[in-house]
């Protein structure tokens, strides 16, 4: 216990680097599969054939490719077509992509649980497809896409460790590191354990209350 | 010219011929209130008029402007005919005066004062001055109806269409409910009521129309119409509403 809690001081800062990273690539593929995926999602109600088929799919070939090959294909495929980016902005952009998919059929199940009642209404007095979501339908739907958006949320910050594949010296591959320069692998490893649970373990909690607070009436 | 004319109007769903050619008229100030056996057309009919439901020929005209759901005229049409549901329909996530200034603030981009003013002044004719901050849950289905006419009012429309509003409604709340639409009657508010109601019929409608099978098998005064009718479908009918086994 003693050599543990001394190996930990050691070599918490370094893995406290990799922290910074795994939250920085989950904030940020957070933010983007957030907006892409409401993206897709009012594609597809947005009763147009051809822009619901667009988003159809896309999230479809999305669900269909890995996390990993995808990110394979940002991060190594595009740079031959003249695009490159750091790793960091490529997992941001992959997991973000990636993540859009489930994100958008999230929002689209809260969208379509809605009461059809609720659009005519809307339509009756007046409003358009725009004002109908903005004002009648997404608050409604907001409640429902919330605890399931927190379950999201979980499973991302844990595939943010598929970032290390690219060479992002994130939580999981700063451990690895440490561990295969030190052979301390039972610290190490405990130690970006116990960091992931510091994350996630809130969340799980967070998401209970949200599952209480506006689960099914 | 009549407010509302339909001109033989035909719709079907898929294969199945819903309204067979309906030709009518609704005046100015004029109560009209349809009847018929269930799945005769009634709420299909009215919803064509404010173009929730698109119709396949004929024409329906609001003050000459041809509505057309998928045309932009058909928000000057939905803002001057407002409707009020079977099933209330009102806004969950807003509190009885939201709900009634959410069309004017936000289509017809009132002020929100004056539209807060003006949906006070709705929620206590309709008997509902207190519940000015109530949430729909919190209210009775027939405080909701009310709620729900209110938010018609607000739009200050031209016509109001009912789809059957007392129908989901516990017995003795239907009255407060009718009480409200028989006001807005007296004071010559056009109106074109689905109900199975038939007192109300007989003692509000200048005119009823007798749907079954998706054309008007009689139309006439209320009072003839309901007391002394001539088809004897219309008979039959108006038998089994009165007295139900
Ligand atoms: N959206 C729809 N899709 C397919 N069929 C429909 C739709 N709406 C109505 N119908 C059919 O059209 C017919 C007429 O329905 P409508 O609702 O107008 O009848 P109604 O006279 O209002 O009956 P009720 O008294 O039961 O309300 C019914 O056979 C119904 O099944
Ligand atoms: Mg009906």
């Amino acid at each position: 216990m003693q050599g543990f809690l001394k190996d930990s001081i050691e070599f918490l800062p370094i893995l406290l680097q990799g922290l910074r990273l795994t939250l920085i690539v989950t904030a940020g593929s957070l933010v983007l599969s957030t907006a892409l995926g409401l993206l897709w999602a009012l594609m597809r109600v947005s009763g147009v054939p051809v822009l619901a088929g667009i988003a159809k799919t896309f999230v479809n070939t999305i669900r269909g490719i890995p996390i990993i090959v995808q990110l394979f294909y940002i991060y190594f495929v595009l740079p031959d077509l003249g695009i490159s980016l750091t790793a960091v902005q490529a997992a941001i952009i992959g997991l973000g992509i990636a993540y859009s998919a489930y994100q958008s059929e999230n929002f689209r199940a809260g969208i379509e649980a809605i009461d059809r009642g609720q659009v005519e209404a809307a339509q009756t007095i007046g409003m358009g497809w725009g004002l109908t979501m903005r004002r009648v339908i997404l608050p409604q739907a907001f409640k429902i896409v919330l605890p399931p958006y927190g379950n999201i949320m979980i499973m991302m910050l844990k595939d943010s460790s598929q970032a290390s594949t690219i060479t992002v010296a994130e939580l999981a591959l700063q451990g690895k590191l440490i561990a295969s320069s030190t052979f301390q692998n039972t610290t190490v490893f405990t130690l970006v354990a116990l960091l992931y649970l510091c994350m996630s373990i809130p969340l799980i909690l967070l998401v209970g209350h949200l599952e209480r607070r506006f689960g099914r009436r | 010219m009549p407010m509302i004319e339909l001109d033989n109007v035909h719709k079907s769903f898929g294969a199945n011929r819903v309204i067979r050619g309906i030709t009518t008229h609704v005046s100015k100030g004029e109560v009209v209130c349809i009847i018929g056996p269930s799945g005769s057309g009634k709420s299909t009919i009215l919803r064509c008029i404010n173009g929730l439901e698109g119709y396949d020929s004929g024409s329906i005209r609001f003050e000459g402007i041809p509505v057309n759901r998928t045309a932009k005229s058909i928000t000057a049409v939905r803002t001057q005919v407002s409707m009020v549901f079977q099933r209330f329909n009102l806004f969950p996530h807003r509190t009885a005066l939201e709900n009634v200034i959410e069309g004017p603030v936000f289509v017809k981009r009132e002020p929100r004062a004056d539209a807060q003013a003006h949906g006070r002044l709705l929620l206590e004719r309709v008997g509902l001055a207190d519940k000015v901050g109530a949430h729909p849950h919190e209210l009775s289905g027939g405080q909701q109806q009310r709620v729900a006419i209110a938010r018609a009012l607000a739009m200050r429309p031209k016509a109001i269409l009912f789809d059957e509003p007392t129908s989901a409604l516990d017995p003795e709340l239907v009255g407060d409910v009718l009480a409200v639409m028989r006001s807005l009657a007296d004071e010559g508010m056009t109106m074109v009521v689905v109900t199975h109601e038939i007192g109300f019929a007989r003692e509000v409608a200048d005119r009823v129309l007798f749907l079954d099978g998706g054309v008007i098998a009689e139309e006439g005064p209320a009072a003839e119409l309901l007391t002394n009718p001539r088809n004897p479908r219309t008979r039959d009918f108006l038998r089994r509403v009165l007295k139900p086994l």
